[in-house]
């Protein structure tokens, strides 16, 4: 699958009551990321916590969903 | 096109109801309406129900009918709108539009939802299916996470704060207690409000609305023939109903919804009235920061400040605009198909005199907001006195 890049933190939220697919995995961090082009995705960020504005970096899809990480 | 008015409503208590089926939920909501309208059901010309996930809920499908005769309702037009949380105030919108057209003249409107038989996990599983599937959802977006992320970037861009938003949820539990049919009858101090069990960060448990089961009903007919029926008749003035992407990463500004503009601006339009002769309002406080985020986008107070006027009573029962008075979706309940057809009657109400410790001053013109999902759908009502 394509390699998103990096992007920007549009904004985030850490899930803490889960829809059934996902009650193992709580808490979570999902964030809408700002790609190139003003293109938006809605994915997980995996690692230390982020905020609007930092920079992310993707990781990889698993299950088609977009996996990000904050740029060090 | 004709005018119409709102001759009969009828609601049942929201809440958790085991021992309730949806139909039965339906069925009295629809019955005490057709009373309070003194019509019967062999006047009934045409049905329409809101629903949102009867078919997820409980499984069952082919809901208008199937609530229709339990009614007495036979041999009509009888059908299911769904719009998400905004199902019924479409059901309504299209019922008046079909009444201002001169298609039928008696037509009953009902709202329900059965949603307390599912576990939480699957209710929001069932919830989030009004998101986009193929991205947010699949990622992991609950409502709560899709408003939680609204309220982040609405606190980055206005300022805007957790106490703010506490405030909403302080305000309608005020109120919500003062309504013998609301979900939850209990006063909360903003310390309670701010130490919730956090379900999406920055939103706790005080800033949700209910999961809950329920009904509402209204009657309509053109305005000319309501005197047959009522002494007390409601004018629909203004109404109209827009849509937005489903998916909250396609639009363009989270903190704004088009959907409600655009409905706003048309209802407006519609009634001759602007947002600042509106007197009080029911609008979808789904979470708190759609209370604020709605009377910024209804256009009661400047873009940003409704967080602050919020927070300083404006929007209290005895405020400059009186907002959720009923206790709105947090302490009424959200049964969400239930909850547009709900809206009106509790408009109506107010314009009649009626809501008892909740009534407003100002009572002769008001509006009801009912939002469908992250703002995909949006139908703004407004009722006067006929």
């Amino acid at each position: 699958m394509t390699d998103l890049g990096e992007g920007t933190i549009y904004t985030e939220t850490v899930v803490y009551s889960p829809p059934e697919a996902y009650v193992n995995d709580v808490p979570y961090q999902l964030a809408i990321v700002e790609l190139g082009g003003g293109r938006r995705v809605t994915g997980r960020v995996e690692g230390e916590r982020v905020q609007i504005g930092d920079r992310v970096r993707f990781a990889e899809f698993r299950n088609q969903v977009p996996f990000f990480r904050k740029q060090s | 096109m004709r005018p119409v008015a709102v001759a009969g409503i009828g609601k049942t208590a929201f809440g958790a109801f085991p021992d309730r089926d949806l139909r039965s939920l339906a069925v009295e909501a629809g019955q005490k309406a057709l009373e309070n309208g003194h019509a019967s059901a062999s006047q009934v010309e045409a049905f329409y129900l809101g629903n949102f996930a009867g078919p997820s809920f409980v499984g069952q499908n082919h809901l208008a009918p199937y609530i229709a005769t339990a009614m007495g309702i036979t041999g009509v037009p009888a059908t299911r709108f769904e719009a998400a949380c905004a199902s019924s105030g479409s059901a309504f919108f299209h019922a008046a539009s079909a009444v201002a057209a001169g298609l039928y003249d008696i037509v009953l409107v009902a709202g329900v939802e059965k949603m307390t038989s599912q576990p939480t996990p699957k209710v929001t599983e069932i919830l989030a299916s009004a998101g986009d599937l193929s991205g947010e959802v699949r990622a992991g977006a609950t409502f709560p996470a899709l408003f939680a992320m609204i309220a982040r970037r609405h606190m980055y861009q206005y300022g805007t704060t957790r106490e703010q938003m506490a405030a909403v949820a302080v305000k309608n539990h005020q109120n919500g207690a003062k309504n013998p049919l609301a979900h939850m009858r209990k006063v909360i101090t903003m310390e309670q409000a701010l130490a919730g069990k956090m379900i999406a960060e920055p939103l706790t448990v005080y800033d949700c609305s209910l999961i809950s089961d329920g009904a509402a009903a209204v009657l309509i007919m053109p305005l000319e023939r309501a005197a047959e029926f009522t002494d007390k008749p409601v004018r629909v003035l203004g109404m109209a109903q827009a849509s937005d992407n489903v998916a909250l990463d396609e639009k363009d500004d989270i903190t704004t919804l088009r959907a409600v503009k655009i409905s706003a601006a048309k209802a407006y339009q519609m009634a001759g009235v602007q947002a600042a002769d509106i007197q009080f309002a029911e609008v979808h406080d789904c979470f708190t920061i759609a209370e604020i985020i709605a009377i910024e986008d209804l256009g009661f107070v400047p873009k940003g400040q409704g967080g602050p006027y919020s927070l300083a009573g404006g929007t209290c029962i005895n405020g400059e605009l009186p907002v959720n008075a009923s206790g709105g979706l947090k302490a009424k309940g959200h049964p969400v198909g239930a909850t547009g057809v709900g809206q009106i009657c509790d408009v109506v109400e107010q314009i009649r005199g009626q809501a008892g410790e909740r009534q407003v001053k100002r009572n002769t013109l008001g509006l009801t907001q009912n939002l469908g999902g992250s703002g995909a759908t949006c139908v703004v009502t407004i009722l006067g006195a006929a």
